[in-house]
């Protein structure tokens, strides 16, 4: 390849969505070559640039009241009669459409987990989503780490380990008792513009390192590592590039 | 719609209610019209929830948010008859090699116009990715294109993103 073919690939390598083998060639023709990686620097810059500066609308709080009292009318179909219309079936044809040129360019990353790993994937965004639903984000609303990490004392076995990550740009805005499986876990909440994050630890069964995986599921973008015998499950619908900014500096400030 | 049903409903679409109104928000560079188009998209979705297989609530939704939000943007097009038709359809898919340099401004005023600027297509691709960082294949489902197309809209879209915040603005203080 040359770098034509490679600044071709630059965009699908900065949003992550190269497969390990091509990823690999392309970190090391980046390493080897003042050209491209100079473009793959102001790629990045343009792209950290547009997502702090490009304004984020949220729903306002009269939009989401409408929506939750006045019930949507009732479906003019009833299920167990229910036949696609054209439209619904050129939609289905499209999205088969998508499958398969999802095969044919070969290009995307697997996301999805091993079995075990889904099962919790499927706790963690449930328990992520309860949080927003329920307004139970927080039951020690602090962005005081010094106040949030005591407050566990006493309801868990373990002491997680509350990096303070204001600095930033992900300001911690407390925290909570969950319950993922059986056990109970700390969940930490931190912030990125309106984003929540849950970060949910608990001791892990041994102490193996294993680095961050990524996964997504219903729209959410999980990440899961364990570190000094904890494991951590992330999850946001904050994008990826963010996430992973975050996963990162959350590691450097964790120790053992 | 029977309670079960709702609450199912609600489960699924719910939790996305920001993404909705920020597409729509986008898509449609007004506040009410923001709300109207999401308003709208929930009795549709509503409408259809039974076609809905129970996974990815998200881009099933903002599926549903865009078609409205385009339906909407069609009539305000009729409406004014402006010359919005050349750049409203996407010409071709052939992948472009943008070349990128650095960007100078990026406070927050210069990115909300220069994204502003883009057409509806290239517009929505870039806010589906960088605000609600969807893969390619979300993005591909959502707005219901191949893959590929989704690869060169981004393209195109950045491309003319990074021209739009190196220099300044031919006619700046104009409209």
């Amino acid at each position: 390849m040359n770098c034509r073919d490679f600044q071709q690939l630059l965009q699908p390598y900065s949003d992550g969505e190269l497969d390990l083998v091509r990823q690999l060639e392309m970190e090391e023709h980046l390493a080897g070559c003042l050209d491209c990686e100079e473009q793959e620097r102001n790629l990045r810059s343009m792209r950290t640039g547009l997502a702090a500066a490009m304004p984020y609308y949220p729903a306002p709080d009269s939009l989401r009241a409408k929506l939750q009292l006045a019930p949507p009318p009732s479906p003019t179909v009833t299920r167990r009669r229910w036949r696609p219309s054209g439209q619904q079936l050129s939609i289905a044809a499209g999205i088969m459409l998508v499958v398969g040129a999802a095969a044919t360019i070969g290009m995307l990353v697997p996301r999805s987990g091993t079995g075990a790993d889904d099962r919790f994937a499927e706790r963690v965004v449930a328990g992520h989503v309860r949080s927003l639903q329920a307004e139970h984000l927080m039951d020690v609303p602090s962005s005081d780490r010094h106040t949030v990490k005591p407050w566990f004392r006493g309801k868990i076995d373990f002491s997680p380990q509350v990096p303070d990550l204001a600095q930033q740009g992900y300001p911690l805005t407390g925290g909570r008792l969950d319950y993922l499986t059986d056990r109970p876990v700390a969940a930490l909440v931190y912030h990125r513009r309106l984003h929540a994050i849950n970060v949910f630890t608990w001791p892990a069964a041994d102490k193996t390192a294993t680095p961050a995986r990524a996964s997504d599921r219903q729209g959410f973008h999980l990440r899961h590592w364990q570190r000094f015998g904890m494991t951590y499950w992330t999850v946001s619908d904050l994008n990826d590039q963010e996430l992973d900014e975050f996963v990162r500096l959350f590691q450097e400030q964790t120790a053992e | 719609m029977d309670p079960h049903e709702r609450m199912r409903f609600e489960r699924a679409t719910l939790p996305h209610l920001n993404a909705a109104h920020n597409l729509a928000r986008w898509l449609t560079r007004d506040d009410h019209a923001a709300e109207d188009v999401v308003q709208e998209a929930y009795y549709r979705a509503a409408r259809y929830f039974n076609s809905f297989r129970g996974d990815e609530g998200r881009v099933w939704l903002l599926s549903v948010v865009r078609r409205v939000a385009f339906d909407w943007l069609a009539k305000q097009r009729a409406q004014s008859a402006a010359v919005f038709n050349e750049e409203f359809h996407d010409r071709g898919d052939e992948s472009s090699n943008p070349e990128f340099r650095a960007i100078q401004k990026c406070d927050q005023e210069s990115v909300r116009q220069a994204v502003e600027e883009l057409s509806p297509p290239l517009r929505e691709v870039i806010v589906l990715r960088e605000l609600e960082g969807l893969s390619y294949q979300e993005i591909a489902k959502v707005i219901e294109v191949p893959i590929g197309t989704v690869m060169s809209r981004l393209s195109r879209g950045r491309q003319q993103l990074q021209q739009r915040l190196a220099s300044p603005p031919e006619g700046a203080g104009t409209t």
